[in-house]
């Protein structure tokens, strides 16, 4: 056998400091050469999918949290598809897939059952797709909520219903164009809502951790999975993952998209503890909403009329409530 | 022990004897008073270490079963009616994942109209889901079964359901013998998983399967339900050696030894049939009955050889095959291949109609005269249904026929009433 391959990281921008510079111990999961690759390479995932890096970080984080000691039910979805092909699996970890919308109550299940068998090392995540989350999980996942059974919700959010074509889920954002919601006629687009925020939904069943995170903050990531799993009860973590088949966006942009979506203000990440938000993660540099709709083209019908304009506009009043809502720019600071 | 109780309280202690690990409920009449039940038991500590959780929805309940067996747990839920079609797709799933989860349906019929009584349109509507359905006779029954569902679901990684009637079993009140943890201990070992999830071995379950497999996986639900053919006699024997009394198998034939007209049937009514071939055998009728125990998988050659010589097979059937007819039925047809037995298939007690003595007394003999049709709906008040049909030819905007029928009826016909009561005479003040 030979020794694994040095991974070395090298200083790539403010966000993500170069991990050779830092002490062993506070580097992040990902650099360490020992991590767990539970979500190992030879998926099926598309050029650029913000989901496979999002649930990778995720669960390697989870791993190493819980010293190995973890069991996953998964949703159906993409993250399901592009990781079991038949007979091949990516996953390094116990990994069960039962159906669309029950991940949070199979993860229930797991999680009795190892209270039962006194198997109290062994932790439980769920995890799923918007749409087998926001959608058609979500009585499954209020339920585990509300029980505050020991489990960890994670839901990777591309905002629709990526692996059966584009489809629009109650997570899609005013205006976008998916292909149930096609840009043609009067009201081109998806309706324009406020949209159906389950963080905060999380956190009025009081349960003990609620956090948002994005692809564009991988240590922040890191750091809340890692946090989650030091707290026993019911745990929600909603991870914005773009998805440039989907949104239209250049696969090399993933991780600018995602940026720009937190931003803006369009993407609020923040953590609460039973009930109350606790920590926020202020914007640095606040942009317009035009600079993230403008690199999808899901959003270009948009910027083609007066209409549409309107309703960037009315985008634009969505990401300075959220900036107002959850303290996302220091007060005083120019909008 | 021997006691007077409920039948759903002795399926709860019946359950809780098998040692449960983790038991998730969602309450729907008439199952009702078993979760009841087994939620004392878990409360109190006397059924320990069991996990019990109260679910937000039957699709929840059999999804948290999922989990729990896959993880290696003894997972157990009950439910009827509605509730097992709102949990239809986690039904397939856990046969499909080959998890051994027991669940016990409290046979009731499917709305709309909405209806609480008992028929077994809910069992029927899951009987190809990929799990065991073993239908019981009596409370007793009710109870051996269930000890005999775990032993049997988890030598096969299969599930199995106990279907017993709503209310005719469920909320009866008749003698049981309730059996002791160790004869249950004696009989039904720990709990193996074949597979699960689990750190210490993590495989990946429930992975996406092509063409190139799918058959297969699907043929190998079928060729271990042929085996559960092999196996439940064996286990019903098994069973007669631990607790001393005969309960389960396959069918039990009742006076069929010489009989002419043999009458076949699922669950409670077999009793009143029986009742009913004692009364005929008096009278020098050579008839006989089968229970069918189990329905999935259904027990083709052992029917066919309880079948063999009878010239004519009335099956009675709580389900109605909307535009076909019977289920039973057109399954026992596979009992008899190249025989030109004649099959009368009578629907009856359907939605909690009473199903009486002298009502299948008259089918069976108008069944032996020749003069019963090929499919007949046993005591259905074919006036009320010919005088909503010529509302319906009459004028285009009727309104909703059930509500319809019901006027015609008038007030004086309650859902418990016996069928000799509804006539057309009964809603004449309207």
């Amino acid at each position: 056998m030979t020794s694994p391959l040095p991974i070395k990281f090298y200083q790539t921008g403010t966000f993500t400091v170069g991990n050779r510079l830092l002490d062993v111990s506070v580097r992040s999961v990902q650099s360490d050469s020992q991590r767990n690759n539970s979500l190992n390479s030879g998926h099926r995932a598309c050029q650029g999918c913000g989901e496979a890096l999002g649930a990778r970080y995720a669960l390697d984080a989870a791993m190493r949290a819980v010293n190995g000691r973890l069991v996953v039910a998964n949703a159906t979805g993409c993250l399901e598809v592009f990781s079991t092909p038949y007979p091949e699996s990516s996953w390094r970890v116990a990994w069960l897939h039962s159906l669309f919308a029950n991940a949070a109550a199979v993860g229930t299940g797991m999680a009795a059952a190892m209270k039962v068998k006194g198997r109290t090392d062994v932790r439980v995540i769920a995890q799923g797709g918007d749409g087998g989350t926001v959608d058609i999980g979500f009585a499954c996942l209020s339920g585990m909520f509300e029980r505050n059974d020991d489990v960890l919700y994670i839901c990777y959010d591309n905002e629709a219903y990526m692996n059966t074509g584009v489809q629009r889920s109650s997570a899609t954002p005013a205006g976008a164009r998916t292909a149930t919601t096609p840009a043609v006629g009067e009201a081109p687009g998806n309706v324009m809502n406020q949209g159906k925020n389950v963080p905060l939904i999380a956190m009025a069943h009081f349960i003990p951790y609620v956090a948002t995170a994005s692809v564009a903050d991988l240590r922040d990531l890191e750091t809340k999975v890692d946090k989650a799993m030091r707290v026993h009860g019911a745990r929600y973590l909603h991870v914005h993952v773009p998805c440039p088949l989907g949104w239209g966006c250049d696969t090399g942009d993933t991780i600018k998209v995602a940026r720009l979506a937190a931003e803006s203000g369009l993407y609020p990440i923040f953590e609460a503890e039973y009930g109350e938000i606790t920590g926020r993660r202020m914007i640095r540099k606040r942009v317009p909403v035009d600079e993230y709709l403008k690199l999808q083209s899901r959003f270009s019908h948009l910027f083609k009329t007066t209409e549409g304009r309107a309703r960037v506009a009315q985008i634009q009043a969505i990401a300075d409530r959220n900036i107002a809502r959850f303290g996302l720019v220091p007060e005083g600071a120019p909008a | 022990m021997l006691k007077q109780c409920e039948g759903s309280q002795a399926v709860a202690e019946a359950v809780a004897l098998c040692r449960p690990e983790v038991i998730c409920a969602y309450p729907i009449t008439p199952q009702t008073h078993i979760v009841e039940g087994l939620a004392s038991l878990v409360k109190s500590g006397a059924l320990s270490p069991c996990e019990y959780i109260n679910v937000e929805s039957e699709f929840a309940a059999m999804s948290v079963a999922i989990g729990a067996s896959a993880a290696g747990a003894r997972a157990y839920t009950a439910t009827a009616s509605q509730g097992i079609l709102y949990m239809a797709e986690a039904v397939y799933n856990a046969s499909g994942l080959g998890l051994p989860i027991v669940m016990t349906v409290g046979n009731r019929s499917i709305g709309a109209p909405i209806n609480i009584w008992n028929d077994h349109t809910d069992s029927m509507a899951l009987r190809d889901a990929g799990w065991i359905q073993l239908f019981a006779e009596s409370n007793q029954e009710a109870v051996d079964l269930h000890i005999q569902a775990f032993k049997l679901a988890e030598e096969l990684s299969m599930p199995v359901m106990v279907c017993m009637d709503g209310f005719i079993l469920t909320h009866a009140y008749e003698r049981v013998d309730v059996p002791t943890q160790e004869q249950v201990d004696a009989f039904l070992p720990r709990y193996v998983p074949r597979q699960s999830v689990d750190p210490d071995d993590p495989v990946t379950i429930g992975a996406m399967v092509g063409p190139e497999a799918f058959m297969e996986v699907r043929y190998l639900a079928h060729a271990k339900q042929m085996e559960a053919l092999e196996l439940i006699p064996q286990m019903a024997e098994e069973f007669r050696r631990v607790f001393g009394r005969s309960s389960g198998g396959l069918v039990r034939p009742y006076r069929c030894e010489d009989a002419e007209t043999i009458v076949c049937a699922l669950g409670s009514v077999n009793g009143t049939i029986q009742d009913v071939v004692d009364e005929m055998r008096e009278a020098g009728v050579k008839i006989g009955s089968v229970s069918l125990c189990s329905f999935r998988p259904f027990p083709s050659a052992a029917l066919g050889k309880v079948l063999g010589h009878a010239s004519r097979v009335i099956t009675i059937e709580k389900s109605l095959s909307v535009g076909i007819g019977g289920n039973v039925s057109h399954n026992l047809r596979m009992s008899l291949p190249g025989r030109d037995t004649k099959v009368y298939t009578v629907i009856a007690g359907l939605g909690g109609r009473a199903v009486t003595k002298a009502s299948l007394r008259r089918t069976f003999e108008a069944a032996i005269r020749g003069t019963l049709d090929p499919l007949s709906f046993m005591d259905l008040n074919v006036k009320a249904v010919e005088r909503q049909l010529e509302r319906e030819k009459a004028a285009r905007r009727t309104g909703p026929a059930a509500e319809a029928i019901l006027r015609d009826l008038g007030p004086t016909v309650g859902a418990s009433a016996s069928t000799t009561t509804h006539g057309p005479a009964a809603g004449a003040a309207h």
